[in-house]
């Protein structure tokens, strides 16, 4: 659904998986738009109903983004830069405890 | 823990403008802002952009290549800047206290200066929740900051100038949106009464910046259906489809992306936080916080500039947090009222100029009924999944106010903390009780204003 507009030559490439699957992003990269570049169209399920969420607003406001990041849930993908060799995973339902 | 002369929130025009007029006079300054690099939303990715990739630079326009020079002048400032700080709670104390890479600490200010800018109108319309429907700031946010745009031509909804602008953008790109729908529904003619006063030198710029959006978009043959209204987001799991009623009758369209614009709003976590007055804007139709034309707010020793005191755009917004900048100085002593006055005329001068065509912008775009007051059956807090329908049952069983709203339905009580439901919610309350928007007023803000973990809370080093 979205791609690079250019090849962009001088930027530096950065990898990380998402739900175990390999991606590849560019330095400077919010998570959020590395994770859209690379055809993820489902971030979270909601708590309430289970529905399938994907980022709304881009800028911190709307938390429809929130991914599950090396274990620790309720990470905003929007407002974080990716980094090399994150594991990323769809958040289900709510953060537990802990 | 660390003491500064003035804490600034918000590394937008108006935070930049700010800490680093506050710098040059020799004035201790912090700037927090939540992003990585500095420029808010509107200079979103600059820096970056204007080193990898020129052309995309030149593609977003000169108006935007204008932050470049806000953010020199910052960083070659002596402002403490610190990116990725996303500050959860200032106390009326003048404590700000944020975190910053997974760590929580404070720093006490004399004054506070907030420069938290806007935030889109939520556009509550059926199927507004569905993967694949965005803010139009969100794709020029992944424009500016990734280079990244659509593959699928979008479907642009709304008013406004950010819509025309997102639609000029994506065509340069070469990507043509596959329909605007344009809701506005003002006679044009009626709202011609506020030409005259853009009709300054400053006004005609943004005149004519705006007809050559329009004629762009027109030439681009991307079809424009106008008197847009009950619009449906069709889907599954995704957008699917968007059906709705123009001046041509009714009309579906096939789409797998689309756009939702209807203005900006102040945002106004902080300020409610700290319990600054507000009052309703009925030509922006929004809430604002009451300040004086220093930007002061009711709270002593808390100034508000830029967006997030009234819609008035970038570069006003860069006059205005210059002007609240002298305001600081002044009551931190540094320099003497009259050095202040003089210093902020010719920023006032400037700011008015930029102001003068809101009146025609607002009476041209105001939001349509159908989002103020959105169908039963439209999700209006997305976090936690509560209908307009639901508010108005519990209304109807006496639910006196959107505080009450919360402990009826949890609405506003998601990890967005109502900023996403809170004006649908005064609407509705408004629409239903007969009273005033000011009546019913808005959610009380409480901190943490962004979530934070316990451990994150309890590892906090106090004395530090």
């Amino acid at each position: 659904m979205f791609e690079r507009l250019t090849a962009q030559g001088k930027s530096v490439s950065v990898s990380f998986t998402f739900e175990g699957e390999a991606v590849e992003a560019r330095e400077g990269d919010t998570l959020a738009a590395a994770l859209l570049a690379a055809g993820v169209t489902s971030f979270r399920e909601t708590p309430v109903s289970g529905a399938a969420r994907a980022p709304y607003c881009m800028m911190g406001v709307c938390f429809d983004c929130l991914v599950e990041i090396d274990g620790v849930p309720n990470r905003q993908a929007c407002m974080l830069l990716v980094a090399e060799g994150m594991a990323v995973r769809i958040q289900r339902g709510a953060r537990g405890l802990g | 823990m660390e003491i500064f002369d003035v804490a600034v929130v918000g590394s937008g025009p108006a935070g930049m403008a700010a800490a680093t007029t506050l710098a040059r006079h020799g004035a201790h300054v912090v700037l927090l802002d939540e992003q990585p690099a500095p420029g808010g939303q509107i200079y979103r990715g600059i820096e970056t952009l204007s080193k990898r990739d020129p052309a995309l630079l030149a593609l977003l326009g000169p108006d935007y290549a204008r932050g470049l020079d806000l953010i020199h002048d910052l960083r070659a400032s002596e402002a403490d800047y610190r990116p990725g700080s996303a500050v959860w709670q200032v106390t009326p104390e003048k404590q700000v206290w944020y975190s910053r890479a997974g760590v929580s600490q404070g720093v006490a200010a004399k004054i506070v200066l907030l420069a938290t800018g806007a935030l889109e109108r939520p556009v509550p319309l059926s199927g507004w929740t569905l993967p694949g429907v965005m803010t139009a700031g969100a794709l020029q946010i992944l424009l500016k900051s990734a280079g990244v745009k659509a593959t699928e031509p979008p479907v642009l909804i709304g008013a406004g100038p950010l819509l025309l602008l997102l639609a000029k953008q994506y065509i340069d790109a070469g990507i043509r949106p596959a329909a605007v729908l344009d809701t506005a529904r003002v006679s044009k003619f009626s709202a011609l009464r506020h030409l005259p006063r853009a009709l300054g030198a400053t006004g005609r710029k943004y005149l004519a910046k705006g007809l050559s959006l329009m004629t762009a978009l027109r030439r681009s043959g991307v079809p424009i259906y106008r008197g847009v209204r009950d619009v449906v987001i069709e889907g599954e799991e995704r957008v699917e489809a968007v059906r709705f009623v123009s001046a041509q009758g009714p009309q579906r369209l096939a789409a797998r992306l689309v756009a939702l614009h209807e203005g900006i709003v102040p945002s106004q976590q902080i300020a409610r936080s700290l319990r600054c007055d507000f009052i309703w804007d009925k030509s922006q139709h929004s809430f604002r916080p009451v300040v004086d034309s220093w930007g002061g707010s009711s709270m002593p020793g808390v100034l508000i500039a830029g967006d997030g005191a009234r819609i008035g755009g970038a570069v006003a917004a860069e006059h205005g947090g210059r002007i609240a900048a002298f305001e600081a100085l002044q009551q931190l002593g540094k320099i003497g009222e009259g050095e202040r006055d003089e210093a902020a005329f010719a920023e006032r001068r400037a700011q008015q100029g930029h102001l003068a065509i809101r009146p025609l912008l607002d009476a041209l775009y105001p939001p349509p009924p159908a989002i103020l007051n959105p169908h039963d059956d439209v999700i209006i807090c997305r976090c936690e999944e509560v209908r307009a329908g639901e508010l108005r049952a519990v209304i109807a069983l006496g639910c006196q106010g959107p505080n009450q709203a919360k402990s009826f339905l949890r609405c506003g009580m998601g990890p967005c903390q109502g900023r996403l439901c809170g004006p649908t919610v005064t609407e509705i309350f408004a629409e239903a009780q007969g009273r005033s928007e000011d009546d019913v007023g808005y959610y009380r803000i409480r901190p943490p204003l962004k979530p934070l973990t316990v451990r994150e809370f309890a590892e906090i080093d106090i004395d530090g």
